[in-house]
């Protein structure tokens, strides 16, 4: 890696493990975990509610937090930019020094509980896939989060913004979706449902999770029709490849606005 | 010696520079003024390649500015009051800046002590004062002993002890050749420190030159009603 890069990140994370958010984040994700694992019957069962969770937090957090930590460093930027860097590296030190200790936190938070209380083998692999899902996702997220707050000038505006975007793709995109199901039930419906699927990210991360658990069935539609149409080890890598497509995609439009903004 | 032509650059319907000419000499004090919304800030980052003029050029030290910004390495940039990373320390970065600029050695750590910042480096900026926040911002400007600095409005939020320990800095380095370029909103300041004056209206230079020249041709005795002299007149080009 570039080493300017790497200075710039390695600030950011010093930055952000001493912020207090962060150390809320992690604890957050601790205390999930830990209570799901303690009061729940079933390790698979507490293992598929923290699968909800992380779905729903992960995603609204790296938002939130990623496009709140992006305007309330604008002045900062605004001093590293005229040093002697040029802007492509610069934005790869500001999105890695964000988003590594966020997803870092996540999975700490996550994997603590689970090697204290002694989770099983099964459920470990399981954890582990969690954690991969969640760096994947904060990945996402913090780059949406960029490009939020290089296009949208306002903060107010920017942080609304955000929020809407977590509205779409965490609640309103899955009903819709089922709208459509039942409203076209009597086509065949498998490749649009997949295109819907691979379409939104928090989609395409609980398929993949949920393939991994083998309960894919009990997701109902969509997940019947995505295990019996690309097959299990075939679906992981197709999944994972869009998923790999999403974490990128969003960081790279967000370089690209970054390098043209005016500061 | 920054060389500047014919420099554009519209911001939605306004036009912030509308084609602007200037040469900013070395080893000189240059204030650039002007009313509000004259264009001053949006010159100052053009040449710190901050925002993308529409059109022009800008050559520094002989060199078209690109986006590698070597030039960078030349240029120590004090902004107005500013927020940093809430949980890093002054020292921390003093430490980021050296390493970005290729693990360049702070060579000038005058103002750190005469400041008196010595004892808050090791503090997050957070628990900082807006003043001294302002301070760690001008001892870092000077900390690699650049040879063009440009300040924005440097001495807005600082106690008159300190804000004296700044300008004293700028005299003395000026006597050692480096270029200044600075804004103020307080001419009495300006009329101190700055040997050119930069005068913009509307994104274009009203007047380019020493403050002595500007205050013979206006008949008048200071800077400031030199300055109210061409607003209300037009005169001077």
């Amino acid at each position: 890696m570039k080493t300017v890069v790497r200075k710039i990140a390695r600030y950011g994370v010093r930055d952000l493990i001493r912020s207090r958010w962060l150390l809320g984040y992690a604890g957050f994700f601790a205390a999930a975990t830990w209570s799901l694992l303690r009061f729940s019957d079933n390790e698979t069962k507490a293992l598929l509610s923290l699968v909800n969770v992380v779905l729903l937090v992960v995603p609204l957090a790296n938002l939130v937090f990623g496009a709140m930590y992006l305007y309330g460093a604008r002045e900062f930027v605004e001093l590293l930019l005229a040093q002697p860097v040029r802007r492509r590296e610069l934005f790869a030190g500001l999105y890695l020094g964000l988003t590594v200790p966020v997803s870092f936190a996540a999975v700490i938070g996550i994997g603590v509980p689970l090697v204290l209380q002694g989770a099983s083998a099964a459920s470990m692999r399981t954890g582990a896939v969690l954690g991969v899902i969640t760096v994947a996702l904060s990945a996402v997220f913090t780059g949406i989060a960029t490009v939020i707050a290089y296009r949208v000038e306002d903060r107010v505006r920017g942080l609304a913004t955000a929020l809407g975007v977590w509205m779409m793709l965490a609640v309103v995109y899955d009903g819709v979706v089922l709208l459509a199901a039942v409203q076209f039930a009597d086509y065949p419906l498998e490749r649009p449902m997949l295109a819907l699927m691979i379409a939104n990210p928090i989609d395409l991360a609980r398929l993949v999770l949920l393939l991994h658990f083998d309960v894919a069935a009990l997701l109902g539609y969509t997940g019947a029709v995505f295990e019996r149409f690309v097959g299990g080890t075939s679906g992981l890598v197709v999944a994972g490849v869009a998923l790999f497509t999403w974490a990128a995609a969003p960081a790279l439009i967000g370089a690209r606005l970054f390098r043209r903004k005016d500061f | 010696m920054i060389e500047i032509s014919g420099l554009r650059k519209r911001y939605g319907a306004l036009q912030v520079l509308d084609g602007l000419d200037l040469v900013i000499a070395p080893g000189r004090v240059t204030a650039v003024v002007g009313p509000n919304a004259a264009g001053k800030t949006t010159l100052i980052k053009s040449i710190l390649g901050l925002t993308r003029p529409d059109s022009g050029s800008i050559i520094v030290d002989g060199r078209e500015i690109d986006d590698a910004g070597q030039y960078r390495a030349q240029i120590g940039y004090m902004p107005q009051i500013a927020h940093y990373p809430d949980n890093l320390t002054a020292a921390d970065l003093f430490a980021m800046m050296s390493d970005l600029r290729g693990d360049a050695v702070p060579q000038d750590e005058e103002l750190v002590d005469s400041l008196g910042l010595r004892s808050q480096l090791g503090k997050p900026l957070r628990v900082l004062s807006g003043g001294t926040r302002q301070k760690v911002n001008a001892a870092l400007a000077f900390l690699f002993s650049p040879s063009v600095l440009f300040l924005d409005e440097p001495t807005a939020g600082l106690d008159p002890i300190s804000s004296r320990v700044v300008k004293d800095k700028i005299a003395k380095e000026r006597g050692r050749n480096r270029t200044f370029v600075l804004t103020s909103h307080v001419m009495s300041e300006l009329e101190e420190l700055a040997d050119d004056i930069a005068f913009l209206i509307e994104g274009r230079i009203r007047f380019a030159g020493s403050i002595h020249d500007l205050k013979k041709m206006t008949r008048q005795l200071s800077l400031e009603r030199a300055i109210a002299h061409v607003l209300e007149t037009g005169e001077a080009a």
